[in-house]
């Protein structure tokens, strides 16, 4: 099931015949443990990584780090909740540390993105500060290398 | 003007450069080439055993070892070897740690041939034996494996090959560049044949962890073969560290006292920061193998799948990180396919023929790429087989 995941999340387009073939089994095994895993929500669903940058439309990825009071009866989970209901925001993860919430935005520029900081996440009850970080360049992103391809050292022919 | 001619010796002279490295040549100076062609690992060697490196260089550890290697490290490999082949060597004078497999390759041959002895060498092979053999005197004796016996010796080949002149059988299993292995059932013949002989066998078992379904066999656990078997093994095909440059053998006391001394003499002892290294593999790393081993073999799944898919039929084979699929559906020589395939589709593998005769037919495909390299270099290969119309019935 672990290497079947893991073969996925690297390309999530692979063919269940393919899968059979590298996990020697049969396809229909395949299909079925892939609906099991969608079913039990395992699997929450399947997307591209892209290289946003080669897109052209204009676009800023900021990540926000929240500092919030948990609330005595649903501790982080409520708020957590409240932040990850907007659209806006992509991902949110309770951390360990120095802060409570890491909180990955997009937006079409950066004062989209700060009305919507200090509008709807600031003003969350419990949210105590909030520090935002602006994404210059991403090079690797879910395991895929997405600027700067390594170099393969090996030269083309050896015994 | 000086005349080399005169002062070189023969032998050196008389040696053959490798048909790889001619093959390399013409890869080098295209653009664009992908490659299927390297005999080494697409992975880097595990972050441990590297760390483990730099912490001995940070402390200095930068003095000579002694000569047979750090005696930790042949304690670990002693223990390697009851671990896996259950077998036992004395880390004080049956382990000797090597420059790479390849030096123990040449030491063994080096102490044992001389002028006119025979040495039987297992073909396909890795392309060193024959030329060490020849330029020690020796007669290298071809014994050539066949397809229909899945490239596995057979007890009556060797018989066939053996004379009162031979003194050493290199046995180079899991095999490069087939990938065929020898089970415990195909090594007993062979040791029945070998059991009353004064012939040593070299063990050539550098590919040992890369087999797949079902564990490594030596044929030093064979009856009465380990007191005439010298097992050479490395790090650099298990670990991932090829260019650490570190191998090791093992093998009767009475051998070794001398190979050693060949060694000593040549090399010193091998290199401190890779010993080092390989201490923390054998100790800590096995899972990192693991891991390498399980990649690999859903690539060979795969690979040996598409190549039976695009008609150049492919044997199944159960060791190392090669597809030795035959071209001879084509009507090509392995040699023509292979340069006609890197200038059409720029897509690098190496003729059978490089790895003896008996490999005309052949091509050597290595899986240690990923996945998507692979996909895009059999997508190539099926490419050139339709535009030259080389496969009628697909």
């Amino acid at each position: 099931m672990y290497t079947l995941l893991k073969l996925l999340k690297k390309n999530a387009r692979i063919s269940n015949a393919e899968l059979a073939l590298l996990l020697d089994t049969d396809e229909k095994t395949i299909e079925k443990e892939i609906a099991a895993l969608e079913a039990s929500g395992v699997i929450r669903g399947y997307s591209a990584i892209t290289n946003d940058d080669m897109i052209d439309e204009d676009f800023v990825t900021a990540h926000v780090e929240l500092k919030v009071t948990p609330r005595s009866q649903s501790g982080f989970d409520e708020i957590a909740i409240a932040v990850s209901a907007y659209d806006e925001v992509e991902s949110c993860w309770l951390m360990s540390g120095a802060y409570d919430l890491a909180v990955t935005i997009t937006g079409r520029n950066i004062r989209d993105i700060s009305q919507f900081i200090a509008q709807r996440l600031a003003s969350i009850d419990g949210v105590l500060s909030t520090a935002t970080h602006f994404v210059l360049k991403r090079y690797k992103d879910n395991s895929i290398v997405i600027s700067g391809e390594e170099i393969d050292e090996r030269g083309f022919v050896s015994p | 003007m000086i005349n080399y001619d005169k002062i070189l010796s023969k032998a050196a002279m008389d040696m053959k450069p490798s048909g790889i490295r001619k093959f390399f040549d013409i890869a080098q100076n295209l653009e664009g080439v992908i490659s299927l062609g390297v005999g080494e690992p697409d992975f880097k060697t595990p972050w441990r055993i590297r760390k483990a490196a730099i912490s001995t260089l940070e402390k200095g550890k930068t003095i000579y070892t002694a000569n047979s290697g750090l005696l930790e490290l042949r304690q670990q490999i002693a223990k390697y070897f009851e671990d896996t082949i259950k077998t036992s060597y004395c880390p004080e004078n049956e382990i000797l740690v090597t420059v790479g497999g390849s030096e123990a390759i040449d030491l063994a041959i080096r102490a044992i041939v001389e002028p006119g002895d025979e040495v039987l060498i297992v073909e396909p092979c890795f392309v060193c034996y024959s030329p060490i053999v020849a330029l020690c005197g020796g007669v290298p004796v071809s014994i050539e494996t066949k397809v229909e016996n899945q490239f596995k010796l057979t007890a009556d080949e060797v018989k066939a090959k053996i004379t009162d002149k031979t003194k050493i059988l290199i046995l180079p299993f899991p095999n490069n560049p087939t990938g065929a292995v020898m089970r415990k059932e195909d090594l007993d013949e062979i040791a029945k044949v070998l059991k009353d002989k004064d012939i040593i066998v070299v063990s050539d078992e550098i590919y040992s962890e890369l087999t797949y379904g079902g564990k490594h066999y030596s044929i030093a656990q064979c009856d009465g073969m380990k007191e005439r078997t010298i097992v050479i093994n490395g790090f650099s095909k298990s670990f991932a560290m090829t260019g650490w440059r570190l191998g090791f053998m093992a093998g009767p006391e009475e051998i070794l006292e001398h190979v050693l001394k060949i060694h000593q003499y040549a090399i010193m002892c091998s290199p401190t920061t890779s010993q080092y290294a390989a201490v923390e593999a054998l100790k800590h790393c096995h899972n990192d193998v693991e891991k390498m081993v399980s990649e690999y073999n859903m690539r060979r799944r795969y690979i040996v799948d598409a190549f039976n898919k695009l008609g150049l039929t492919c044997f199944s084979p159960e060791g190392a990180f090669y597809v030795f699929p035959s071209i001879k559906v084509t009507g090509l020589s392995s040699k023509e396919f292979c340069e006609k395939l890197v200038l059409e589709k720029k897509v690098a593998v190496v003729p059978g023929d490089a790895f003896g005769k008996c490999g005309e037919g052949f091509i050597r495909v290595s899986y240690a790429y990923s996945l998507n390299h692979l996909k895009e270099a059999l997508k190539r290969i099926g490419e050139f087989l339709d535009e030259n119309n080389l496969i009628n019935n697909v």
